[in-house]
């Protein structure tokens, strides 16, 4: 539709995607502040708790503010704004998706993890089992999980810094992994919780910023927001769409968000950085409280873009909506809050991608090196220096896949992230941690399966067959978008049959000792 | 600190109920979860016309209802922790007293 691009362009100016005076100042006083604070905890970074768990020195609310630094990713953010503007209801459907995992985490998981672990989520999934093929199994698991979800962060960050600043992409990624590399290298685990409040509070407070200039532009008046969307593209924006049309195709979608929260690597190590399993509950708690808040702003700001700015514009200047979020800082606040909410944007890029670095150098350092090639007999001097050099090779690998990637369609990944994470990681873990009877090879035939389950899936499944191959439509062997239904399900039942058909009396045994630091806590680290 | 004491607190009863409590309250509470969130996606998926009911000028019961079930997910995380702390960590204080004394 030319003549509706025409007048779209005239309707706003945006200096969107140039460098401006505050974009770049906010952007240089993040990485200051944040650069600060990691040459500060480089000093108290030198044995693997500090590295790997800030040496358990996070507090409840400390960590809860880490955890939505981790999850609030930029997709999210600036994701959901732009679903919400552009499809309306739809977006908010993807919203509730992204809190309900949290409640599920606390209630199956997060004390006994941190009760029984060490530093990575293997530590719990090993704890009574044969070490080198369950620590083996669970690293593959964890580093594929991490290794989707990275590579979407990447090839998203490169284009939305390139959006918002108007920088090269390769130049984007390579600031992306230099930065992030500084944060993780120097200051581990404690300088990555840092970035992760300090990215929570600004995204928090940015986003509350911008929903409150929406809601007084209408009065404080949601029901003014909702009948000037309807009145501009009718009623159909408040109601549900196209997105729920397939119901197993929903709940396998559900599945795979709620229950990939408990396989994500990087979200399960932040339990290890409390004091105890009160401090992980109490964190959970705070955590869900700041994500569920943002979660119910998000599509206020969503339906304030497409209301005050129009969904052509926001249509014109990115096609998946993605600058909904900074465009209408633009509109409400001018140059000074777009570049405010840039930097964010930019921070929040940095906070969740330096996590998942640590979390990926961790299974290499922790699982592999230690567990497997050393017999878990490496001196703390050996696994920190391991440590530094897997994050190096993580953080090169990022930079590399995302250019890599460049340019193409990327969006399922972040799906194929949560489906491993659920169907690999997540029955394993629980299995391990409720199930006496639980073996060895159930552990890995669970997650082996899971994992190349829910690949194969995703890559005969509509998503990748029909819209990243380019098959015809109709032409996919996995009718689901998302497999989670299926690969978890098989999951649980492989882990479940194997472990019935194989006996280790030594696990069993340990089982019932475990009891005592799963429940009570006593010998936990 | 006896091996004997520690088959004791593990043998006895009010650790197995203590075990016990604890995988009812939190199984009772991801059926809640399931129910609430579940339930919102079906509803969606079934009755698109009742999610499309207007309860304003244009205010859709969908919105309200998005909103009220992450707020209600954040209470079942809150309702846990109250129990926690108030119930399950005196308990766990009780047996670990017995264990070191």
């Amino acid at each position: 539709m030319p003549p509706a691009t025409e007048q779209a362009a005239v309707a706003i100016q945006t200096t969107l995607g140039k460098p401006t005076v505050p974009s770049i100042a906010f952007f240089l006083i993040i990485v200051a502040i944040t650069m600060l604070i990691t040459y500060w905890a480089s000093k108290r970074t030198r044995s693997a708790k500090e590295f790997y768990a800030a040496g358990r020195s996070i507090s409840a609310f400390q960590n809860g503010l880490a955890l939505a630094g981790d999850y609030m990713s930029a997709a999210s953010f600036l994701g959901i704004a732009g679903m919400v503007a552009l499809k309306g209801y739809d977006g908010m459907i993807y919203a509730v998706g992204w809190l309900v995992g949290w409640p599920a985490l606390m209630f199956l998981i997060a004390e006994p993890l941190r009760n029984l672990g060490k530093f990575t989520f293997a530590d719990v999934v090993a704890y009574r089992l044969k070490q080198t093929p369950v620590r083996i199994a669970s690293a593959v698991g964890g580093i594929l999980t991490v290794l989707f979800y990275t590579i979407a962060q990447m090839v998203g960050s490169g284009s939305l810094i390139k959006l918002m600043f108007g920088l090269p992409y390769e130049v984007a990624e390579i600031m992306v992994g230099v930065i992030m590399l500084g944060y993780v290298l120097f200051g581990g685990m404690l300088a990555t919780t840092w970035v992760q409040i300090i990215k929570a509070v600004l995204l928090l407070s940015g986003v509350s910023v911008l929903m409150l200039i929406v809601m007084s532009k209408f009065n404080f008046d949601p029901g003014a927001l909702y009948t000037a969307v309807a009145g501009q593209y009718g009623q159909a924006a408040l109601e549900p769409g196209g997105l729920i049309s397939n119901p197993i195709d929903a709940v396998s979608l559900g599945l795979a968000l709620m229950f990939g929260l408990l396989g994500l690597p990087h979200i399960l190590q932040r339990f290890f950085t409390v004091p105890n399993a009160k401090a992980a509950r109490v964190s959970v708690l705070y955590a869900s409280g700041f994500i569920g808040y943002f979660y119910i702003i998000i599509p206020i700001v969503g339906f304030g873009a497409s209301a005050l700015i129009g969904r052509e514009v926001i249509a014109q200047i990115d096609k998946g909506g993605n600058m909904a979020a900074p465009l209408l800082a633009e509109f409400v606040g001018g140059t000074p809050f777009l570049g405010f909410i840039a930097a964010v944007a930019f921070a929040t890029i940095l906070a969740v991608v330096a996590g998942l670095t640590l979390a990926a150098a961790s299974a290499f350092s922790h699982d592999i090196y230690v567990h497997v090639i050393k017999h878990g007999k490496a001196t703390e001097k050996e696994e920190v220096r391991a440590s530094r050099i897997a994050t190096v090779i993580f953080g090169v690998f990022a930079v590399l896949l995302g250019i890599l990637f460049k340019g193409q369609n990327v969006a399922f990944m972040v799906g194929l992230a949560f489906a491993i994470a659920c169907s690999a990681n997540f029955p394993a873990l629980t299995l391990s941690i409720f199930w006496k009877r639980f073996t060895t090879a159930g552990a890995v035939s669970s997650i082996l399966t899971g994992a190349f389950l829910a690949v194969g899936l995703i890559i005969i499944s509509p998503t990748v067959w029909e819209d990243v191959l380019g098959n015809p439509k109709g032409s996919a062997l996995f009718a689901l978008k998302n497999p989670a239904i299926v690969s978890m399900t098989a999951s649980f039942v492989v882990g479940w049959l194997v472990s019935l058909m194989t006996r280790e009396k030594p696990a069993e045994q340990m089982f019932e000792d475990e009891k005592l630091r799963t429940y009570l806590g006593v010998g936990a680290e | 600190m006896a091996k004997k004491t520690v088959q004791n607190v593990l043998d006895s009863a009010q650790f197995k109920a203590l075990v016990t409590k604890r995988a009812k309250v939190s199984t009772l509470l991801m059926i809640m979860l399931f129910v609430l969130y579940y339930g919102f996606v079906l509803l969606i998926g079934f009755n698109k016309p009742f999610m499309a009911q207007k309860i304003g000028e244009s205010v859709t019961l969908g919105i309200p209802l998005a909103v009220a079930v992450i707020i209600l997910a954040w209470l079942l995380t809150l309702t846990y922790v109250v129990w926690a702390n108030a119930i399950y960590d005196p308990e766990v204080e009780k047996l670990r007293g017995q264990l070191f004394d």
